[in-house]
């Protein structure tokens, strides 16, 4: 294995090279302090408020795919091979403004104007792949920009309207696509990317092979995959989190296979990568899934680190337990599977041993008979932390309930299921009896925890009415949820 | 008829900084290339919410990389206080006691901010604890002292109309806060000069009290300090008297090293270390008849103040000042209770304590409504203000210019009011799961600062020889415009485009003397300054053009980029360059001060307020009774801004103000920790609405046909504030839908914010009743 030891990416017009580089060196400090763009701004610095906002480019394949996501907390070490470009690399046709500037300024979308060039690099990430997007869409882009001028209507006003001030093929990023593509693939290579002082470790392994080996040598390492969680140590925290191995030139640990009868996911895989599969194979979860974080952290965080880091208020474990998902871990070149469900011990403990990693995670498919549904209860519809989490999946035969699977977040130190309500529906009638007799028996499963999220009694009568709402939903088939009338309303708007 | 300028008056133009916005090139103070040897100051937070410092070793602090300095209380040559009440109760660093969690001990200054904020957390205090008190129920249980002289508003005889009025109703409001959440934090960068001098860049909306405070944190003059303020990030009131604590610790260290000195809290530090909207506890008693009018109110409003003064006498004032919101109360007694708690001082929040004292007036409106089983609109129209015998506020001022009937009846139309509102009965009878809940409220505001004083502005203007003009004034800009509406007023003036004119940094070097930006005041105290500056360097221009051109002042005309003399028309700079030459002065200070107000606090009399901005708001929600989750379907608006000096600018003043009063009633909750830790002190925690929390159809109109009737500024209204109560729509709209589960026969009471758990427990307690 042939190391090297200069990190290399493209900023805007610029080749930039490190071969000295501290892990915990964020792409925002990078920006402003070092660089001096300071167009990008600093808004909360843990990845919630989006006036950071640049778009990262990487290649897929021969295709350059440019994604909004957080500078506060992305780390420049997890930058090898890329391009990020940066509010001030906006251009229109000879020195005028770009398209989605102008549609702003046309239709005075900012105030205060700090949020802004964050919501321009949202709406430019949109348009690159939304051309005419409806107001839903326009919504998701921007779900992790808080603006608190405004409230937003000129916002999504002008990005209804980019395409009046401008083409897409006319665009400078579009334009010099190829050049930036040639640029970008000459920096590839299936090197180890190693950066080491005295105090610090920084690895950047190019294959999962080499990310395993590096890993079982230094088992004390911190995993970097979308920095959305690790991010925070450094920037709220001030952690040490040397050594450091980033997975983000991994372009192995990021695939998605589907068969007929499940999903199987590398942990490197984020958010947004998954987001076809599930729309096209589990379009129960499509919802759900674009309201895990914000668009900048759907396109950064990973579902294998959301589980290996054992969060009782990850988004993606209680589905992904009701499912009966497995996952697979490995070290070095061992691997074991496991029931997701067994992987959270207790708060604060997971079964990973030290330089093992979550390599893949195997969601089984619900059978086309086979009831599912999860529901996600926050404070704010989106981008926001769960206060709980419910996901459900049951069979019926006969008018009985033969299968059923209940997995909650948020009520415990765990994900975990609902062991006491599962077994009294198992073989219990489907009916709105056995769930109102089956529901208090949440009491023997959960002892949830008040917080600033929700308080217990919150959290025990939501979790109890959860299940009502699964069977409502699916005993009638013209109940409408909140959700159904949220996206109607929403498509309807503006329109 | 002639063509007209750009940017004049009444005109829809983009905000001044607009391009610069949306490119990056706006520069805020983080923005500025920092001079030479800028240090870097981070502050030592209390981790005890009362008690007394017991040991504090900075030594580790010291010793850390990078670190330069560890300031202290005894490190301050002035004063050890950034009160901006002259009370002394709120110390810059700790003086031996803590009054909360967050309270500043110390501040490190280093070569980096990430050696100064690292450094920081190495220090190691003890201290001896006693129990906090944290709230306004605690305060009072445990007969907390008052951090100001509380105020009575009296008119009428309360209690024995209370005792005979028909139907009688006793009640309580729980009203939380909400942090201002500006997306620029606090910040303030210090160079020193010569002698005693000091420059102070500061986000803030109040440079000259940053002024005084830093020259007594300095024990300097005045005159020895020049703040200044381009734009902030944001304000809503968070950076009326919040930006003192940077600005003194960046002077104090750097008049101490030489060297420019910036202070930026991250954004965790920022929320718990400053202080945000009150809470309030509103306990009521109201008397009607049958009919649903409103015999007598009987109501006290106690208020989360923190730890000192600060503001909150003024905001628990205006809290009374607004409990009766448009409703006229024949017999009434309202009292604050300003309560000292031991948490962050809070401060000025747009609307300054009026939203809370008015939800607590409608609150007693829904009462008495679902007691009647009445729409609330009906009592509403019922109790609103009128004539003779019908005009007198709690607090004796005469309303004469109410046109809040006319708006109701016209939104009422457009919003299709009756029938969503049937339709949503008839939805509620047979939807088991979802309800809706559909709710018209009325807002009417007072404008003025009822600290009369404040009622004043300043502003400088400069024609250069070239015929271009420089703009200041004492306003400052936080993204509400008042930097372009002003400029407008300007053009209008002189009657040249806007492009003519460009507006300057705020300074207290420029302008002096000047009030906070606050009170929604900033465009009619600030454009009527500047119109008066502008009209004496017209006047002089027309004199010397009587004189030169031997014409009547009457034949003297400014149009469309030109001045017109007689039959000869010149473009407005050559004019302006004669001028200079035979020379004209080009340059005058304009001045202002707020005719017609007076108040007289002790006896709770007069007439604080200037004029009324009026508004009101049709919401429309539906909830799932299983979970409290909601979302708002529709809202229409219908507001007052007078004549709107700029339709674009205020439009977007009350979406916003919409938006933004509706996550203080919704999602934004602030929860303390037991021992008086803020812990929704991050977005992460404290959730202000996205995109998609905004109303699904929003319509949102300007009365187009009013026009104020006071002489402000082109007859136009205040608009900063008054919109942000029509989001009380939305909570009682919420209410009805909670309503819903038992048949309406219960007011619901629900208190904000109404989070997807408060909903969830009204609608349980409800039907359990």
């Amino acid at each position: 294995m042939t190391t090297r030891h200069t990190l290399k990416f493209w900023l805007n017009d610029q080749l930039i090279e490190f071969d000295r580089l501290p892990v915990t060196q964020t792409l925002l400090d990078y920006l402003r302090l070092t660089q001096v763009l300071r167009g990008t701004k600093e808004g909360c610095a843990e990845g919630d408020c989006g006036a950071c906002t640049v778009l990262v480019g990487r290649l897929e394949g021969d295709q350059l795919k440019y994604e909004s996501v957080n500078a506060c907390i992305r780390f420049v070490g997890s930058l090898d091979g890329c391009h990020v470009v940066t509010i001030e690399h906006l251009k229109g046709k000879n020195g005028a403004l770009h398209p989605i500037q102008q549609a702003m300024v046309t239709h005075h979308g900012s105030q205060c104007g700090f949020c802004t060039p964050g919501f321009v690099m949202s709406l430019y990430a949109m348009w690159m792949s939304e051309l005419e997007p409806d107001v839903a869409t326009i919504e998701r882009y921007l779900q992790g920009n808080l603006c608190r001028c405004t409230g937003y209507e000129p916002i999504i006003k002008a990005a209804l309207d980019i395409g009046e001030h401008g083409k897409l093929h006319e665009d400078y990023l579009i334009a010099e696509q190829d050049q930036m593509v040639q640029n970008l693939s000459a920096l590839q290579n299936d090197q180890m990317l190693a950066i080491e002082s005295e105090a610090e470790k920084l690895f950047a392994p190019a294959t999962l092979d080499q990310f395993a080996s590096i890993y079982a040598q230094n088992p004390e390492a911190t995993i970097v995959a979308g920095a959305t969680d690790v991010g925070l140590w450094v920037t709220k925290f001030m952690r040490d989190i040397s050594p450091v191995i980033f997975t983000s030139r991994l372009k192995d640990f990021r695939k998605i296979e589907v068969s007929d009868t499940a999903i199987t996911v590398d942990g490197g895989a984020s958010y947004t990568d998954m987001l076809a599969a599930i729309d096209e194979h589990l379009p129960q979860l499509s919802q759900f899934w674009r309201r895990i974080g914000g668009e900048q952290v759907r396109n950064m965080g990973t579902v294998g680190g959301n589980i290996a880091n054992g969060s009782p208020i990850g988004d993606t474990p209680p589905p992904l337990i009701a499912l009966g998902a497995t996952i697979t871990l490995r070290k070095g070149d061992e691997r074991r599977t496991l029931e997701l469900e067994k992987y959270f011990i207790t708060y604060g403990k997971q079964d990973r041993a030290a330089g093992e990693i979550v390599e893949q995670i195997h969601i089984p498919l619900p059978d086309e008979d086979q009831l599912f549904a999860c529901y996600k209860i926050s404070k704010r519809r989106d981008e926001d932390i769960s206060a709980l989490c419910g996901a459900f999946s049951a069979k019926i035969d006969d008018g009985r309930i033969s299968d059923i699977r209940i997995a909650f977040g948020g009520m415990a130190g765990t994900p975990k299921r609902a062991s006491h309500v599962e077994a009294a529906l198992k073989g219990a009638p489907w009916s709105e009896r056995s769930i109102a007799d089956a529901k208090q028996l949440f009491e023997q499963d959960f002892e949830p925890l008040s917080d600033w999220r929700a308080s217990a009694t919150y959290r025990m009568a939501a979790a109890q009415n959860l299940l009502e709402r699964f069977y409502l939903e699916h005993a009638d088939e013209n109940a409408i949820s909140l959700d159904d009338l949220h996206q109607a309303a929403t498509l309807e708007a503006l329109s | 008829m002639n063509k007209q300028i750009k940017g004049g008056t009444h005109q829809s133009i983009e905000h001044e900084s607009a391009h610069k916005h949306v490119s990056g090139r706006a520069e805020y103070l983080d923005d500025v290339i920092e001079p030479a040897g800028t240090l870097h100051a981070y502050l030592g937070l209390s981790t005890c919410a009362n008690g007394k410092i017991k040991s504090m070793d900075l030594d580790a602090v010291r010793k850390a990389p990078g670190v330069v300095d560890v300031l202290t209380k005894d490190d301050i040559p002035g004063e050890n206080d950034v009160s901006p009440t002259g009370l002394h109760d709120e110390p810059i660093f700790a003086r031996g006691e803590v009054h909360f969690y967050g309270q500043p001990l110390f501040a490190v200054v280093a070569k980096t901010r990430d050696q100064a904020r690292r450094a920081a957390q190495l220090a190691k205090v003890e201290y001896i604890s006693e129990a906090p008190l944290l709230d306004v129920k605690s305060a009072k249980a445990n007969g907390a002292e008052l951090v100001t002289k509380p105020l009575k508003l009296k008119r009428g005889d309360a209690v024995s109309a209370l005792e005979n009025a028909p139907m009688r109703i006793k009640g309580e409001m729980e009203i939380g806060g909400q942090d201002h959440f500006y997306l620029e934090g606090h910040i303030a960068m210090a160079i020193p000069g010569e002698d005693d001098e000091v420059t102070v860049f500061s986000s803030t909306q109040h440079p000259t009290e940053i002024q005084h405070m830093v020259g007594h944190a300095l024990g300097v003059s005045a005159n020895a300090v020049n703040v200044q303020v381009r734009r902030m990030g944001g304000g809503f009131g968070g950076k009326e008297t919040q930006g003192s604590l940077f600005a003194a610790v960046a002077a104090i260290a750097a008049k101490k090293h030489g060297a420019a000195v910036k202070i930026r809290p991250d954004r965790d530090d920022d929320m718990v270390a400053t202080g945000k909207r009150h809470d309030f506890v509103a306990s009521y008693d109201v008397g009607f008849d049958e009919a649903g009018k409103i015999h007598a109110i009987d109501a006290e409003f106690a208020a989360r103040c923190g730890f000192s003064a600060d503001l909150s006498g003024p905001v628990t004032d205006r809290a009374l000042f607004h409990a009766d919101n448009c409703y006229f109360i024949p017999n009434v007694e309202l009292r604050s209770q300003p309560l000292k708690t031991n948490t962050v001082s809070n401060t000025a929040f747009r609307g300054f304590g009026g939203p809370q004292g008015m939800l607590g007036g409608e609150r007693m409106i829904e009462e008495i409504a679902y007691a009647l089983g009445k729409d609330p609109l009906e009592i509403r129209r019922t109790n609103f203000y009128g004539g003779e015998g019908k005009n007198l506020t709690p607090y004796h001022q005469v309303v004469d210019d109410s046109i809040i009937e006319r708006i109701v009846d016209e939104l009422e139309a457009s919003a299709d009011y009756k029938e969503r509102r049937d339709a949503a009965l008839e939805f509620n009878k047979t939807s088991r799961v979802l309800k809706r809940g559909i709710s018209l409220t009325p807002v009417k505001f007072g404008i003025s600062f009822t600290a009369t004083w404040y009622n004043q502005a300043g502003a400088l203007v400069h024609v250069y020889s070239d015929g271009t003009i420089q703009l200041n004034h004492g306003g400052t800009e936080m993204g509400q415009g008042l930097y372009t509406k002003v400029a407008q007023v300007v053009a209008d003036e002189f009657q040249v485009d806007i492009s003519t004119i460009k507006v300057t940094a705020t300074r207290t070097d420029k302008v002096p003397n000047t009030s906070a930006t606050a009170a929604s005041s900033g465009t009619d105290l600030n454009g009527m300054a500047a119109a008066d500056a502008a009209q004496k360097i017209k006047q002089r221009l027309i004199d010397f053009a009587v004189k030169e051109y031997d014409v009547a002042p009457e034949k003297v005309r400014f149009d469309n980029n030109q001045v017109i003399v007689g039959e000869q028309a010149f473009s407005f700079a050559d004019f302006v360059k004669t001028a200079y030459m035979n020379r004209v002065q080009l340059s005058a200070t304009g001045f202002y001060k707020t005719p017609d107000i007076h108040w007289d606090r002790d006896a709770g009399k007069g007439t604080p307020f200037y004029y009324f901005a009026y508004g009101a708001a049709v919401s429309e929600v539906v909830i799932d009774t299983l979970t409290g989750e909601y979302f708002v379907e529709r809202v229409d608006v219908l507001h007052d801004v007078g004549r709107s000096i700029n339709e674009a600018i205020d439009k977007g003043q009350v979406e916003g103000a919409f938006v933004q009063g509706m996550g203080w009633l919704t999602t934004e909750e602030l929860w303390w920790s037991k021992d008086g830790q803020l812990k929704t002190h991050a977005p992460s925690t404290y959730k202000i609405p996205v995109a998609s929390d905004r109303p699904r159809q929003f319509n949102v109109n300007l009365v187009n046909w009013s026009e104020n009737k006071k002489r402000t500024i082109r007859r136009s209204k205040a608009v900063g504030e008054p919109p942000f109560m029509l989001a009380i729509s939305v909570l009682e709209a919420l209410s009805m839908a909670v309503a819903s589960v038992a048949d309406y026969k219960t007011c619901p009471k629900l208190d904000s914010p109404a989070t997807p758990e408060r909903i969830l427990m009204a609608v349980q307690r409800l039907k359990g009743e």
